[in-house]
């Protein structure tokens, strides 16, 4: 018996002995389940006494506000002994008129995919509403931005809930914060702003999300092949635990974009979308799986044909919108002259080749008073214009040029004006769907006493629909 | 075992657990568990008549707490359906009010005395809603109330969305001066999911919970009058819209509102 014992330890010992030589050949470390793979960190504190994870550099003032308006305030807390402070300074303060930048983590971003809300507590040392609050500004792309406007700051310390609109898309975010506060509603006088408690949070009391695009409205663009348009107005609307419905304003990143008729065109993650050919496409988004209300109807026109490149020397011509010519000083393209006129501005460019797009027109006023304009080494006026749609019977298109007279200024008792009026009969006949190239010499417009001082140049005749308008000039 | 021992020793335990209550130790919530009455509204249509009755229109001023809807009994405003009860808040004009909804009552069919009332339930959302689960004094039509007794087993106002409160009215403390205790989820709201109001209510004491949590007791000596909850009861399920305490909805809040109600049951 002992010494079948015996026998039956020395055994066991070269088995074990055996097994740990075995194992210490075969030491390949293998991963673990429990390994994770290396990710941005998860820290949701931003600041609390101090900055946490910011690094050094994390400060970034807006270039025309004032940079010294933050500082970390030792003396006022809502929890432990220091606070962000803000100063807003007055509006007449020759340093900056508003307090505003960002909080941007000097390395890596974190990933924040966890959380559901930015929160922090503020007060101010008088009642005011700060224009914005936000984060994922991180100059740039600011792919994942969210604002919270017109923010009611009072004298008490108050928590203020900016929802995460879609946590999975912050995988790695550097924008922590951002902050724009300035005088408007204090009359110009500055104030103090105190933010304390600053993180990211997981509430789990926000609900009910809800999107926009086009700030909820249906609306289209006209466009040509090549030309780029933005998806705007992006807002959500999610239910805090204090029962507000708090909207924020947000990047179009956070939406999922489809476009209803893709060949017309492409819309991408970001709410950039480029014409591709002649059609309509719908441009919608959902945001959390659900549609979000508004769209972006796209009209593509097809290739847009230019108007005639002009071929006169800059040295006989002045130019007041011309992508050819260096153009002068020019107050507006569009007076938007209440009460009658309903003419609005749609301006585009295809190729680099800049249109006055009036929509809706009937009269429009183009306005070179500052300063006026003498003409008189001149000889002529032109401009081309494109009208799309259809040309009724009777339609006319009246230019009218004015003079100032010697005053310089509207009114006075001096101001002359000429109307040229062109039809579906005149030698320039208004025709649909081709540049129309109108050229007309100061010589027919005798109701211009002077050209020494013009200062409007006004398209009327319009018949609620489109007209475009290039290269306006005088020559000689 | 002995009536007063075995009641002694409930209000005993259910002190110390009150008293000693820690996230870590296990609450025993609930110890009725003999089932007596159960709606679990697994017949889709109108509700079961032999177990509810409506209450219609807008009783007197609002039904006393001036709101805003007219309860009706149209599958508008109430139904069964996919194994649920769902009132229907609707902002409508009908009836001369702006709002509709729906009230149902166990008033004459099934009244108790003492028992474990429990529903589960989700909530609606946004300001101006004001669902209940409660139950009123059987001898109503003859002391009238406050003398009959209220009991709120489940309030909640849709713009507190996290917060429910549990309640008594009775003769010298009654509507402002009720008595009454809040329960906030911590990191939840009760619109997001269908959760748990109940009552435990014996001779002399009626016990609060939402889910897992006993948050509230209420005793005799609790209420500066006398204590008129050792009578018969009966049930209400409603969603009023508007009224003296959630005030009036606003351009947030969004209709129809649903309050969903999983089943409702009894135990002893």
């Amino acid at each position: 018996m002992k010494m079948k014992n015996k026998k039956f330890n020395y055994l066991r010992n070269a088995f074990l002995l055996g097994l740990v030589v075995i194992t210490n050949l075969n030491c390949e470390r293998e991963m673990s389940d429990d390994a994770k793979l290396a990710t941005f960190s998860k820290n949701g504190e931003i600041f609390t006494d101090n900055f946490i994870g910011l690094g050094s550099d994390f400060y970034f003032p807006y270039g025309d506000s004032k940079f010294t308006a933050f500082s970390v305030d030792d003396n006022e807390a809502y929890l432990g002994n220091a606070s962000i402070r803000i100063d807003v300074p007055n509006a007449n303060d020759p340093l900056g008129s508003y307090a505003g930048g960002i909080f941007r983590i000097d390395g890596a971003g974190r990933d924040l995919t966890d959380f559901d809300a930015l929160t922090f507590w503020a007060k101010s040392s008088q009642g005011v509403t700060v224009g914005e609050f936000g984060f994922g500004e991180d100059f740039y792309p600011n792919e994942f931005m969210v604002t919270m406007k017109d923010v009611s700051v009072g004298t008490q310390w108050t928590k203020y809930i900016i929802p995460i609109p879609d946590a999975s898309k912050l995988l790695r975010e550097r924008g922590m914060f951002r902050f724009a506060a300035g005088t408007n509603g204090t009359n110009g006088f500055g104030y103090t702003l105190w933010i304390d408690e600053l993180r990211f949070e997981k509430l789990g009391t926000i609900a009910h999300g809800q999107a926009s695009i086009e700030n909820g409205n249906n609306v289209s663009e006209t466009t040509f092949v090549g030309v780029n348009s933005k998806v705007e107005g992006v807002i959500a609307t999610f239910n805090l635990p204090t029962g507000i419905n708090q909207s924020i304003t947000i990047s179009p990143s956070y939406m999922n974009f489809t476009s209803s008729n893709p060949s017309v065109a492409s819309v991408d993650a970001a709410g950039a979308i480029t014409s591709l050919s002649a059609g309509t496409s719908a441009i919608t988004a959902t945001f959390g799986g659900q549609p979000a209300t508004g769209s972006l109807t796209i009209n593509c026109q097809g290739i847009f044909v230019a108007a005639p490149i002009p071929t006169r020397p800059q040295s006989n011509v002045i130019s007041i919108f011309s992508d050819r010519y260096a153009n002068v000083p020019v107050n507006y393209y569009n007076g938007y002259w209440a009460p009658w006129q309903t003419t609005l501005s749609n301006d585009f460019s295809v190729n680099g080749d800049n249109i006055l797009n009036y929509t809706v027109f009937n009269f429009v006023g183009i306005e070179f008073s500052s300063p006026t304009i003498n003409a008189t080494g001149m000889t002529h006026v032109h401009l081309d214009a494109f009208i799309p749609g259809p040309i009724a019977p009777g339609r006319q298109l009246r230019v009218i040029l004015i003079d100032f007279g010697a005053d310089g200024a509207y009114g006075g008792g001096d101001d002359t004006r000429h109307s040229t009026t062109f039809t579906a009969s005149t030698s320039t006949p208004v025709v649909s769907q081709s540049w129309i190239s109108i050229n007309i010499p100061f010589s027919a417009m005798p109701g211009l006493v002077s050209r020494s001082h013009l200062a409007q140049l006004i398209l009327e005749g319009g018949d609620s629909s489109v007209i475009y308008v290039d290269n306006i000039y005088f020559y000689n | 075992m002995n009536k007063n021992i075995k009641k002694s020793f409930l209000l005993a335990s259910t002190l110390l657990l009150l008293l000693g209550c820690t996230t870590d130790e296990k609450q025993t919530v609930t110890t009725m568990e003999q089932l007596v009455w159960q709606d679990e509204f697994n017949v889709d249509g109108a509700p079961d008549n032999t177990l509810w009755s409506y209450d219609i229109g807008t009783g007197n001023n609002g039904w006393g707490n001036n709101e805003l809807q007219y309860y009706t009994s149209r599958p508008e405003n109430i139904v069964v359906e996919n194994g649920m009860l769902k009132i229907t808040a609707k902002r409508e004009l009908y009836l001369g009010s702006g709002y509709t909804s729906a009230k149902i009552v166990t008033k004459g069919i099934f009244e108790k005395k003492y028992g474990r009332f429990e529903a589960r339930i989700k909530l609606p959302w946004g300001k101006g809603l004001w669902p209940a689960f409660w139950m009123l004094g059987s001898n109503i039509d003859q002391v009238s109330w406050p003398q009959c007794g209220e009991i709120d087993i489940m309030e909640y106002l849709g713009n507190r969305p996290t917060s429910i409160f549990g309640t008594v009215h009775g003769p010298g403390y009654s509507g402002g001066a009720s008595i009454s205790k809040t329960y906030t989820l911590p990191n939840n709201r009760f619109d997001n999911d269908f959760h748990v109001f109940g009552i435990e209510w014996g001779e002399n004491y009626i016990n609060y919970y939402v889910d897992d949590v006993l948050y509230n007791q209420i005793t005799p000596d609790d209420v500066p009058g006398d204590w008129v909850f050792n009578d018969s009861f009966y049930m209400i399920l409603n969603m009023a819209v508007g009224g003296n305490l959630p005030g009036s909805p606003n351009s947030d809040t969004v209709f129809p509102q649903e309050m969903l109600v999983d089943y409702v049951r009894v135990y002893q």
